[in-house]
């Protein structure tokens, strides 16, 4: 089944009024159904304004933007807006407002009538895991984990197809922001939703990603690829320095062991055997730290409590060379 | 002195101060109305335009200048140029030039405080709103206005206190309200009279004052403090 994008974003640019330097030059980029596709670069990379101008919040200078299968600038724009799913940084919740008229923005804007929203908000409270108890308090009373589960609650409000969100996770502390995202990649695994990803963070790029686009300033694209891409051929220097120094590490954190290619290991139990061992679902970043910190060379690995084979330190480098 | 005192409880004790066109009730009541009547033809007119400005981005040199604007006419002058302007319009004396004058009174604090109160709502949380799809019409209406009205009702609290002060100025151009105790009790050298149409403005203006600070703190506890009294516990 051959499928057209979702988003597409054909030769688009943008220069502000009073800029002689172009914000976002030529840039196109396809995001499909189902997708998260995360926009990464320094400060002054456009990625923010590229997010923008999906929704129309900044209008492109040139170029063509299509969700859906229609042109962005041929819809209305608080009807478009209605049909894309926003979360900013500082949440923007309204203050004045109860989490439950929060997450009601976009149907009651749509005019859905009382006990449709309501079926809809106890959906989903479900889905991103709020308690319901919150629903009658006001933005300000939640803790910030929270009140970025509700603004994402009320993004899907009105189950839209597209998801824009600005680096959403900004705000709150690393702990937290690692549940936030476990929770996206989720959610992502259920909803299918094409989403549009702003961060500065590689690694949380990396992690929510699908595929990536390394913007450079002026809204340059460097690179757009999968994770893996990009971590085993940058494209350039600019790229290879914004993956960072340890590119090899990130991405045996996105592979898998796989079981076909470990070394035999005797029968028994890794205790048996008196070596550290690891669980079969773990990643080869977690299959060279046990190394690193048990002999050096080998770990066991086990399914329930029976091994199934040997990681050693050169088939690690092997896959790494494949 | 108590003399003086004892001759006021007796005006005010007097029933002949209570009934008629003259009388307490009915003065109140005139001073109300024209209040009142400032103050909504006021507000019709400065908090739409202030909060169209406010959310255009538009309109802060205007706003500073109105607020200096506002601070350097003492409101006898306004009075005073009232007067002609309506006279030479037909509008004649008493009820018209008051109520020009109490308008150029209550405009310049209702104006600048509706806009420093849109202007001042948080960027990230307008920027949502617009996000979500709604409409400028719903931006204004639906976040801006309730998010700025803690700091819009500031300026309805200046302007009707100074509204319901400077009213008792119409009796200078021979309209009703409490200023005709004062302006006829001068008049006829009755200084009880003077001083219990100076204390009857006096108890309104401070009941002005409690009535929309009442009104401030019922809109701020709707929308901000029940955060901050759960926050602190």
């Amino acid at each position: 089944m051959s499928k057209s994008p979702m988003i597409t974003l054909n030769d688009v640019s943008k220069r502000f009024v009073g800029s002689v330097d172009d914000a976002v030059t030529n840039l196109s980029l396809t995001v499909d159904d189902g997708e998260i596709v995360t926009l990464v670069g320094p400060s002054g990379c456009g990625k923010t304004t590229t997010l923008r101008m999906i929704n129309r919040l900044i209008e492109p200078s040139s170029g063509t933007i299509t969700v859906a299968g229609s042109d962005v600038g041929t819809v209305p724009v608080h009807e478009l807006r209605r049909t894309i799913g926003y979360v900013i940084q500082q949440v923007g919740l309204f203050p004045h407002r109860t989490v439950r008229q929060n997450i009601a923005t976009v149907p009651s804007l749509l005019g859905w009538d009382t006990d449709h929203i309501g079926s809809r908000i106890d959906e989903l409270v479900d889905l991103v895991a709020i308690d319901r108890s919150i629903l009658g308090r006001y933005p300000l009373e939640l803790s910030g984990g929270q009140r970025q589960r509700v603004g994402v609650a009320r993004a899907l409000a009105a189950d839209p197809p597209v998801l824009l969100m600005d680096e959403p996770f900004g705000a709150v502390d690393p702990v937290v922001r690692g549940h936030l995202q476990g929770e996206l990649l989720d959610l992502q695994s259920r909803l299918h939703k094409a989403i549009v990803f702003v961060t500065h963070d590689i690694d949380e790029a990396i992690l929510v990603g699908d595929r990536i686009a390394i913007l450079n300033t002026g809204g340059i694209l460097e690179q757009f690829g999968t994770p893996g891409e990009l971590l085993a051929r940058p494209a350039n220097q600019f790229v290879a320095d914004f993956l960072g120094s340890d590119r090899a590490i990130k991405r045996l954190s996105l592979l898998p062991i796989d079981v076909s290619l470990l070394e035999p290991s005797l029968p028994g139990t890794a205790a048996d055997q008196c070596m550290a061992a690891i669980d079969v679902g773990a990643t080869l970043k977690e299959a060279l730290d046990a190394i690193v910190s048990g002999n050096g060379r080998d770990v066991a690995v086990c399914a329930e409590d029976v091994c199934v084979g040997t990681v050693t330190i050169d088939m690690i480098h092997r896959r790494l060379t494949e | 002195m108590s003399q003086f005192v004892g001759d006021v409880v007796a005006w005010f004790a007097d029933p002949v101060n209570w009934t008629g066109s003259n009388g307490v009730p009915n003065r109140v009541w005139e001073h109300v109305q024209m209040s009142v009547l400032a103050m909504v033809i006021a507000t019709a007119i400065a908090v739409p335009i202030a909060v169209y400005l406010a959310h255009r981005r538009m309109g802060e040199t205007f706003v500073v200048g109105i607020v200096n604007l506002a601070r350097a006419i003492p409101s006898f002058g306004v009075i005073a140029v009232a007067l002609p302007i309506t006279i030479r319009m037909g509008l004649g004396l008493g009820f018209w030039p008051t109520l020009l004058a109490l308008l150029f009174l209550a405009i310049p604090p209702l104006f600048s405080n509706t806009h420093a109160g849109i202007s001042g709502v948080d960027q990230a949380t307008v920027e949502a709103a617009e996000g979500m799809g709604m409409t400028n019409r719903q931006v204004m209406t639906g976040v801006e206005i309730p998010l700025a009205m803690p700091i819009m009702l500031v300026g309805a609290r200046v302007a009707a206190v100074q509204v319901v002060a400077t009213a008792t100025l119409g009796a200078l151009v021979a309209w009703g309200g409490l200023g005709r105790y004062i302006i006829d009790g001068f008049a006829t050298q009755d200084l009880v009279e003077v001083f219990a149409g100076g204390l009857l403005v006096a108890v309104l203006a401070v009941a002005t004052e409690l009535l929309f600070s009442l009104a401030e703190r019922l809109v701020r506890r709707r929308y901000h403090s029940e955060q901050l009294t759960r926050s602190t516990v």
